[in-house]
């Protein structure tokens, strides 16, 4: 049996209490959300905080809405109420399609999209797809709240713009008139991305006016492959754009080998499942299911 | 009275009777063991596979105040107990002295008052090591010059274990000489772990009064586990407890001793307390018994027609730091030499060459009847290279050369014989299950647009059922099991048995058994294993030898039984025993069946004032130990049909069938669970799991994140079908059918990977089939999967 070393434990009662005790206890304090990354790797002893703050009571970061025009998802919504939510799928596919392949139900139920994010782990589905998508975050700390693009928020791996006593409250995406969509190869249900990719199209009279394009586990810089979203814009959405699109979203991704794949086949995923997701974005695009 | 609905009287469907406890989490493991005044231990682990040790400080450890004790390989060296000998005639490291031969290897033992303080212990011991170059990969092992890594044996020179062979070389030469075409391929099964739910564990409690020793274990054997402690630390055997409470699954990871146990018990013993010690997941995974890692080169000869004439290899065995395998000791390479499968083959030769490596110990364990699994696919995946090579259809080429009827029992030429088998029957079956024919049409369509679809045959047959005990033997304990059954006055029965259930349904099954011989309800016959104090010795459970050698046993308990009712009947009728007939449940006159007793009637009788015959004593009480005459030999017929994703190197494994012969079906329901269950292990094994390890000898494989099982996701809905050939030297013709899945199925799934794609060129892809490794494989480029992918 794993046992963790020993740690204080408070719980927060709202958002200026949990950074007040992240103030109050310091660097080595961690947020517990869900639990499902930062536990595991205690009992593993490779994370040894001294203090956690259990942010569970925060029930006002647990809500999905609508608001002026943005999607807005609580840090603390489970991957389960993401999933589940009506809103979601119907103007994010992008998200059901990822949060369908994110671990199982037992994690989905008890993981958080903030969390997920704060953890900034280098293969997490939802920062490919809220990159994609260009959302904004919106966090709290002792001088008060700013807004990041999700694609500054990542500073490396398991390393983000947060500081010390500031907290992730919520995920915001415009609801536009995008089509989109998440591919994903896995060695198991359940298992990390050997390689993801997210596509978001948003289309102009047969023109791509804007692409997103985020990618997981294969060392894309900010979980994006920007020249080949650059690319796609201004052109149709074809199968020769998509396939070009997708050997530069190989290109410029820096996967390493480990025993989910060497780096020839990963950067080979990329560029694959790049022009997959693009093309069941098109076909929603053309409100074909995908 | 027959066999009706959900509750037989003897054989037929019904429910599990154990399983009441364990669906309410009723159970009890070993970690639910809580005694008063009990201390917990932890070990300490090499992080370095080989390292030579220059110091064990264990002061500040020692200053914990929670700290009860610290044991180093120093401290049992003081007791004889530093290394302990291993179930194949070599010896273990309990706590390391010398060197660390394994990352994950035990160098310390803490014991404490509660699990936290005993590990936040570990992390208080200083261990300066001073690393030495390890040896990874198996077949640099022999290299001149590469490392030594038993230098604790005197003069060794080099990591060679043994060598092994069976059959008959020159013979296989001659045919390979002769034929027409000849086939070789290289091959690793590679190196996988049994990971059962529950890890291993102990609690020990030496009562310093009485001095009697009670260890709560999970063991898949406890009696052999009692008398191995007896010998290693030679402590009275009759002073020595081993109960085996409920196992959550063994799978061959619980037949051995480890490290850890013994360390329990020493540390019940310097601290007077009971001690437990469970492992964790990480713990089991990186130094408890794995299994296979097989190296294997085969070759198959052939005629231009599709006669297999012979088959030959020459494996290279990777055993680990300390050859721990558990096997029946006359066979180092377990019952690998079955290689000839289930074909009607003229010569066969194989050797076995073990070496030493820089990984954990073990080997066998896992659900493979001590090695069949790699014979198994040593051979599938030779048919199906052979085949390819002859432009057959491989269900039609092992048609060709299947054993046939009239050939059993049917001796092998490495020596095995076949018991019974209507092997073209199971094939057939088979294959109208899976409607072959019309799967080959649409592969051929789906071929014409470009898709990967793939059709996988396999044909097992099987070995189970160790000993007979001249033959088979651990450690000189010969391979037969007693059972001892107990008949209450009124008719209600306790049978006694000496294997060990691990989630296979034993007290269920068990008690059909007798049920089935005197015609009492299943639910009236109490079924006790797993505590020495209390069952009859034997071997324990293992290579499917529950029911082939322990069934056996009950079944002729029930009969010797049977038989004292019989006399008792005969006093009561006052008639000759001679005139009394038997049929299910009592004993009647022979013309007059009007006149008879029921079993409860005889057994009140036997208890009672009556007068009893010559050879009744007082009760109806037998016991027996069943030593098998031979083993006995399932065999079953796998398709499996899979899909490849082009782009990526998914596989789908979209149907399988598993035709399975077992002979007798004691329980049809507990048998489809076992087929089940191994059926998902042999597709986990095949798509997903291997124990790698990288260059500095650290473990690949160390965690479920690592290291995966197979869920419900990737396994298809299982198609079952069955043929009945019972053994005709088993009581009730029964045969094992544990490991029988998992010995079948891995070579249907990748011989339907790789026949998926051949029209890529691609003759063969080692295990596990994961997306990397065949899109590798689909481009000609496979890797290494025993190494870390570069």
């Amino acid at each position: 049996m794993q046992v963790p070393a020993t740690f204080q434990y408070a719980r927060a009662t709202g958002v200026e209490h949990a950074i007040e005790l992240l103030t109050r206890y310091g660097p080595e304090a961690r947020l517990v959300a869900g639990g499902h990354s930062l536990l595991p790797m205690m009992k593993l002893r490779l994370a040894q905080p001294e203090a956690l703050i259990d942010i569970n009571g925060l029930d006002e970061l647990t809500r999905i809405r609508v608001d002026g025009g943005e999607l807005a998802v609580g840090a603390m919504v489970r991957h389960a109420g993401l999933l589940a939510s009506a809103v979601v799928g119907e103007h994010f596919p992008v998200l059901r399609d990822a949060e369908r392949m994110i671990a199982d139900p037992l994690v989905r139920n008890r993981g958080t999209v903030g969390g997920s994010l704060c953890q900034a782990d280098p293969s997490e589905d939802l920062s490919a797809a809220f990159c994609a998508l260009r959302a904004t975050l919106v966090a709290q700390g002792p001088d008060g709240r700013r807004v990041v693009p999700v694609r500054e928020f990542f500073l490396g791996p398991y390393e983000t713009v947060l500081g010390e006593a500031e907290l992730l409250l919520e995920v915001r995406v415009p609801i536009r008139s995008h089509a989109s969509a998440y591919r994903k190869v896995e060695r198991r249900a359940g298992d990390w991305a050997v390689a993801a990719a997210a596509a978001v199209l948003e289309l102009s009279g047969g023109v791509v006016t804007e692409a997103g394009i985020g990618l997981t586990a294969v060392g894309a810089p900010r979980f994006v492959a920007e020249e080949a979203e650059r690319y796609l814009c201004g052109g149709p959405p074809d199968e020769e754009r998509f396939a070009e699109a997708g050997r530069v979203a190989g290109e410029e991704c820096r996967p390493s080998a480990d025993q989910r794949g060497p780096v020839d086949y990963k950067r080979h995923l990329a560029a694959e499942l790049t022009v997959r997701a693009l093309r069941a974005a098109a076909a929603r695009a053309q409100g074909q299911e995908a | 009275m027959t066999t009706t609905g959900e509750r037989p009287v003897g054989f037929g469907r019904m429910t599990r009777k154990e399983d009441a406890r364990f669906v309410r989490g009723h159970g009890t493991y070993v970690d639910d063991v809580r005694l008063p005044g009990m201390l917990y231990g932890a070990v300490l682990r090499s992080p370095l596979a080989h390292a030579r040790i220059v110091s064990v400080d264990t002061s500040a450890a020692e200053a914990h105040p929670k700290v009860r004790a610290v044991i180093t390989g120093e401290t049992l060296a003081g007791l004889g107990l530093a290394w302990m000998p291993t179930l194949s005639y070599d010896t273990q490291a309990v706590l390391a002295t010398d060197k660390v031969r394994f990352q994950g290897q035990e160098v310390a033992f803490v014991v404490a008052e509660d699990r936290y303080a005993a590990r936040d212990a570990l992390e208080l011991i200083d261990v300066e090591y001073d690393p030495l170059p390890p040896v990874v990969d198996a077949r640099r092992a022999l290299d001149p010059g590469a490392p030594v890594i038993r230098d604790d044996k005197e003069g060794r020179t080099d990591n060679h274990v043994f060598d092994w062979e069976a059959g008959d070389r020159a013979a296989t030469d001659e045919v390979f000489a002769r034929a027409d075409v000849v086939v070789g391929q290289d091959m690793l099964y590679p190196r996988v772990h049994p990971a059962p739910l529950e890890t291993c564990g102990t609690v020990a409690d030496m009562d310093a009064v009485t001095g009697k020793l009670t260890v709560w274990s999970t063991t898949q054997a406890p009696h052999a586990h009692r008398t191995l402690y007896a010998m290693v630390a030679g402590l009275p055997e009759h002073k020595i407890r081993v109960i085996s409470p409920d196992i959550g699954g063994g799978f061959g990871n619980k037949v051995g001793i480890y490290p850890g146990y013994v360390c329990a018990v020493v540390g019940s013993i310097v601290t007077g307390k009971p001690v437990k010690w469970v492992e964790d997941r990480s713990e089991n995974l990186m130094s408890t018994s794995f299994a296979r890692d097989y190296h294997m080169p085969g070759e198959m000869a052939a005629s231009r027609d599709g006669r297999i004439l012979g088959v030959r290899v020459k494996v290279l065995a990777d055993h680990g730091a300390f050859n721990s395998t558990a096997q029946p000791t006359k066979y180092p390479a377990g019952f690998f030499h079955i290689f000839t499968g289930s074909y009607d083959i003229e010569a066969a030769h194989c050797e076995v060459t073990g070496v030493y490596t820089n990984k954990a110990p073990g080997g066998v364990a896992y659900a493979c009847s001590f090695r069949v699994t790699e014979a198994v696919y040593l051979v599938e995946r030779m048919v199906d290279v052979l085949a390819a090579e002859l432009g057959t259809d491989p269900a039609e080429l092992r048609m060709r050369n299947l054993l046939r009827p009239e050939q059993f029992p049917y001796r092998n030429k490495t020596g095995w014989e076949y018991d019974s088998g209507d092997y073209p029957r199971a094939l057939r079956l088979a294959m109208d299950l899976a409607h072959y024919e019309e799967l080959r049409r649409e592969q051929a369509e789906r071929r014409e647009r470009g898709e990967l679809m793939g059709i996988g045959v396999s044909f097992f047959t099987e070995a189970v059922g160790a000993g007979p005990r001249k033959h088979m033997d651990i450690l000189g304990l010969g391979m037969a099991d007693g059972a001892e059954l107990r008949v209450h006055p009124t008719g209600k029965a306790v049978l006694r048995i000496s294997v060990q259930t691990q989630g296979q349904g034993h007290e269920t099954t068990f008690a059909q058994i007798v049920a089935e011989e005197l015609g009492i309800p299943p639910e009236d016959i109490d079924v006790v294993h797993g505590d020495t104090d209390q069952t009859p010795f034997g071997l324990g459970t293992y290579g499917s030898r529950s029911t082939p050698v322990s069934g056996a046993a009950a079944a002729l308990v029930a009969r010797k039984v049977r038989e004292r009712a019989r006399l008792v009947a005969s006093a009561m009728l006052e008639v000759s025993p001679d005139d009394l007939e038997w049929e299910k449940g009592r004993w009647f006159v022979t013309g007059d069946p009007d006149q008879g007793r029921t079993m409860a009637e005889i057994a009140l009788a036997a208890h009672s004032t009556l007068e009893l015959p010559e050879g009744v004593e007082g009760h109806l009480d037998a016991s027996c130990v069943y030593n098998p005459p031979n083993l006995t030999f399932p065999f079953g017929a796998y398709i499996c049909v899979a899909d490849v994703d082009a782009g990526t190197g998914q596989v789908k494994v979209r149907r399988f069938v598993a035709v399975d012969d077992c002979g007798t079906r004691i329980n049809p329901m507990i048998v489809e669970g076992q087929v089940h269950g191994g059926l998902a292990d042999g597709l986990g094994m095949a798509l997903m799991q291997v124990i790698a390890f990288d260059e500095d000898g650290n473990c690949l494989g160390g965690s479920f994140m690592d290291y995966l099982l197979p869920t419900a996701v990737e396994c298809p809905s299982w198609e079952l079908g069955e043929t009945v050939t019972p053994s005709p030297h088993h009581p009730i013709g029964a045969k094992g059918v544990g490991e029988s899945a998992t010995v079948g199925s891995p070579a249907a799934v990748v011989n339907a990977v790789v026949d998926a794609l051949r029209p890529l060129g691609v003759r063969h892809v080692d295990m596990p089939l994961t997306p990397a490794a065949v899109w590798r494989a689909a481009r000609g480029q496979p890797f290494r999967s025993d190494l870390a992918i570069t």
